[in-house]
Order: C-alpha cells, then sequence, then structure tokens
C-alpha cells in the first residue's frame, strides 16, 4: 500500500464531518444557563419557605441531584444530554449522572467488586484532581496572602 | 494460488442463514428482511452480556431449523463476538452439544467464521459448519466505552453497534436456489496509524481495500464483475476513505458496485447514530438477511462479502496505541 500514514491523516481530515462546535457552543450555553436560572430560582423558592442560607446552599444541589438521579434511572437524561452537552455535564448535573450510570451499571457484578468499586469509575478522576488542584490552590493562597500582609 | 485467495473447489452450499436484531434494528430501513425481531433489548436477561448470548442463541436455532438439521448434524461451529474472551458465543453455544470454536477478529469475525466454516466443509473435514456472530449496543458500550446511561456527546465520525446476531449454515449438501461460497481471502493487518477510537471506519478502510484490491488481482476480475462488493461497518467515514485509498491505489471507482453493511441497517438521517452500524452484528445480521435473501431470489448473482474489524483493546487504546485493521472476504454466487 503505498499511502504513508502522514497521506492518510490529511484524507482521513478530509474525508470526516467536524463536530457542529458553534451549535454546540450555544446548545451548552442555553442548557447550561437554563439550569444555573433555574438554581437561582430553587434559591429564591427556599428563601421564601424561611430557610437559612446554609440550608439553601445545600438543599439546592441536593435538588438537582435528585433530579438527575431520577432522569438518569429512567433513561432520559443522556438524550437531553446528547444535545446539551457540556451544558449538562459542566454544572453538578453530569457529576450527579457519571455516579448515578456507573451503579446501574455495575449493580450485575454484586454491591461491592461492581457498584463498590466502579461507581466513582468516571468521577474518581474529577474527585481526585479537584482535591490536588484545591491543595495546590491553599498553598498559592498561603503564600499570596503572607506576601501582601 | 496467487494473493492468497482460496478457490473452494467443492463449492460449499449455503444451507441457511438466519439473524435476530434488537427494536433499533427493527426501526430501520431492512426491518422486513430479519427472521427473528426482539423489541426487548435485554431479552429479559439480568445483564447485557446474557442477552447478547441470547440474540446468537436464536439465531443458531433459527438458522438449524431453516435448514432442516438438528445440532448433531453440525461438525463445527466458529462463532465469535465482541465482548472479552469471546462469552457471548460460550455462553450462547454451552446448552448445544456442538463442536465449538471461538473466534475473534473484532468485527470482521462474521467474515472470519465464514471463511473457516467454508475451508472445513470444502476440505470434507465437516458435513455442516456454522458461523455464526453477535453484538450487543449496551454490552459493547460499557466494555468499551462508558455506562449505556452517561450523558455525554458522540463525535459525528463515532458508530452505532448493532444489537443482533446472524448465523450462516454452510455444508455440503445439494440446496437448490442456494447461494454457494466460491473463494475466500484471508486478510492483512492494516495500521495507518489512527488512534482515534471513535473513528474506527477510518482505522478500518485500508484493510478493507487491501483485501478487495488483493481479492480482484488474484481472481483477474475487477469490481464491474460483481453485483455487489459488500464491506461489513466502514460506516460513512470509512466508505469515503476506502473509495479514495481504492482508486488512489488500483485506479477504479468502487462505488457504484459497493454497498457497506454499517450504512444499510438504520436511517441516517433519522435514527441518531451518526456515521453510521457497527459491530459484528452488524455486518452478521445484514448478510443473513437482505444481502441472503436477494442472493436466494437470484436478484444479486456474485457477491464479495469483506467484513473488516478493527484489532484494538480498551487496554491498547488507553495506552495511547494505534488502530490496527483487517479484512477477510468471502465470494458467493448462486450460479
Amino acid at each position: 500500500m503505498s499511502v504513508s500514514k502522514n497521506e492518510y491523516s490529511k484524507m482521513t481530515e478530509n474525508a470526516q464531518p467536524h463536530s457542529p462546535v458553534f451549535k454546540n457552543s450555544i446548545k451548552a450555553f442555553l442548557f447550561g444557563g437554563g439550569i444555573c436560572c433555574a438554581g437561582q430560582g430553587l434559591f429564591a423558592l427556599y428563601g421564601m419557605l424561611k430557610l437559612n442560607n446554609d440550608q439553601i446552599k445545600a438543599l439546592v444541589p441536593i435538588t438537582f441531584i435528585v433530579i438527575t438521579a431520577i432522569l438518569t434511572a429512567f433513561g432520559i437524561f443522556d438524550k437531553i444530554a446528547r444535545h446539551a452537552g457540556a451544558g449538562t455535564i459542566v454544572p453538578i448535573t453530569g457529576f450527579a449522572n457519571s455516579v448515578v450510570c456507573s451503579a446501574m451499571e455495575y449493580r450485575n457484578e454484586g454491591e461491592i467488586p461492581g457498584v463498590g468499586s466502579e461507581i466513582f469509575n468516571i468521577a474518581g478522576p474529577v474527585i481526585l484532581y479537584g482535591t490536588a488542584a484545591s491543595f495546590v490552590y491553599g498553598i498559592i493562597y498561603w503564600i499570596v496572602e503572607r506576601v501582601i500582609a | 494460488m496467487s494473493n492468497s485467495v482460496i478457490n473452494l473447489k467443492n463449492r460449499p452450499f449455503v444451507q441457511s442463514f438466519a439473524s435476530a436484531v434488537g427494536k433499533k434494528e427493527s426501526e430501520g430501513p431492512l426491518k422486513e428482511y430479519f427472521d427473528v425481531i426482539c423489541k426487548d433489548t435485554s431479552m429479559g436477561q439480568d445483564s447485557w452480556e446474557m442477552a447478547e448470548s441470547f440474540y446468537q442463541k436464536k439465531a443458531f436455532t433459527t438458522a438449524l431449523q431453516k435448514a432442516d438439521l438438528k445440532e448433531s448434524d453440525l461438525d463445527i461451529v466458529f462463532a465469535g463476538d465482541l465482548q472479552s474472551q469471546c462469552t457471548a458465543a460460550g455462553f450462547a453455544l454451552r446448552d448445544y452439544s456442538v463442536p465449538f470454536s471461538g473466534t475473534y477478529g473484532a468485527c470482521s469475525t462474521m467474515a472470519l467464521t465464514l471463511v473457516l466454516s467454508s475451508l472445513m466443509v470444502n476440505a470434507g473435514y465437516a458435513q455442516n459448519a456454522a458461523a455464526l456472530t453477535s453484538s450487543h449496543f449496551c454490552a459493547a458500550e460499557r466494555q468499551f466505552r462508558k455506562p449505556v446511561q452517561y450523558g455525554g456527546q458522540r463525535p459525528p465520525t463515532a458508530q452505532w453497534t448493532v444489537t443482533g446476531s446472524g448465523c450462516v449454515i454452510l455444508g455440503n449438501g445439494k440446496k437448490e436456489h442456494m447461494p454457494r461460497a466460491e473463494k475466500v481471502i484471508f486478510g492483512k493487518i492494516r495500521d495507518l496509524g489512527i488512534e482515534d477510537e471513535n473513528n474506527m471506519g477510518a482505522a478500518m478502510a485500508p484493510a478493507a481495500c487491501e483485501t478487495i484490491g488483493r481479492f480482484l488481482d488474484g481472481t483477474g476480475t475487477s469490481p464491474e464483475d460483481y453485483d455487489l462488493i459488500l464491506t461489513g461497518d466502514l460506516g460513512a467515514v470509512g466508505t469515503k476513505l476506502l473509495y479514495d485509498i481504492f482508486e488512489r491505489e488500483y485506479g477504479g471507482n468502487l462505488a457504484p458496485h459497493h454497498k457497506d453493511c454499517g450504512l444499510m441497517i438504520y436511517s441516517l438521517d433519522s435514527q441518531d447514530v451518526n456515521a453510521g452500524g457497527s459491530g459484528c452484528g452488524c455486518s452478521a445480521s445484514v448478510l443473513c438477511s437482505k444481502i441472503m435473501k436477494e442472493l436466494c431470489e437470484g436478484k444479486l448473482n456474485k457477491v464479495l462479502f469483506v467484513a473488516t474489524g478493527a484489532l484494538l483493546s480498551q487496554t491498547s487504546a488507553m495506552q495511547g496505541e494505534t488502530v490496527p485493521g483487517i479484512a477477510h472476504g468471502i465470494l458467493f454466487s448462486n450460479q
């Protein structure tokens, strides 16, 4: 075969359709923005129930987690996410979906080797590097604070 | 024989063929051709893996019934799938008393099992041999990608794994109006550096081109001599690349004589499958439905079936290896 890897890479680039980045970005903005607005709405709603600020800050994400879990269990979330993309992955909905879908998928392998070890299959890296990043941020913050003081 | 094309002197007869598919496949353009349609993709089983075995069982038993054969009439069953250690095939056939050879060729497995079966029958080592493969969308997603309910976006080059199975029984017994296996060819591994596991069509197209080109060279024929050159699951991207490489390497236009099972099984516009269908069950269920029926009816007379496979694993993909492709071929004729 006379086609080289470099030539084939160019041929492939020409042959394949590209993700519609602009359309996807608009959709992600609208879905993600919609979720944030709904969060703000929930914040106001819980405020009317005379809950204190700390309680409201906990309840808003919990509400989204519960809604996502229910939508995931009924096979609706992934259909929405196929259009929403980053709009549903970036907010806490994406995190909740990744945990619930793993739990559902691995239940046949049992509670410990299945659900137990696989539940953070997708969310695990977020937890690990999120924690590591906050540690680094904490050190930077501590140094900057000392320098300014 | 030159170019490793093997001529089957005894031209084994197709004794029967059968296909079993899931709901999404039954909503596609080939719905009227399938033997068994199972709307419940779990097949009442506890796991997707067991469901896939069930599809294989359905295709296998239906093919036996259609050929009017008993399991004891089979001298060998070559069967495979995409699951680790070919468990779908092993579990599907554990309830039958048949000599079994698990066969892995990724999505090229249907062609590989057909090649091996026809060689066994042609050589006289088997009176009847069965070729059987399957794939299941949910089992494949969870093994190779993410859990089924994960909410992510698929790139436009990605393909949709077919839930389904196909079985062909080949034998020495004369069968009126049934196609015969004429020639076979084993593929050579081709790797042109594709790393994107969401672009399997591009990874497999060079192997398809090599096998088709070598077959045409070896038999002194050109694409015009065939009613159909049928590839397995190149999808939209791989098909375009196949035409491009073929034109460059052999100087001919393959498009008027070629179809791809991955572009036949779903309606690309309305079924949200991106670049088309894929999986062992894709080529198996398309071959064992529309194509075989049209060969029997004389609408098609000469079909070169070339199923393509991507020889990667989850581990090799995660370790950044490129994706080697393979394509095996078998020529069916009803003359």
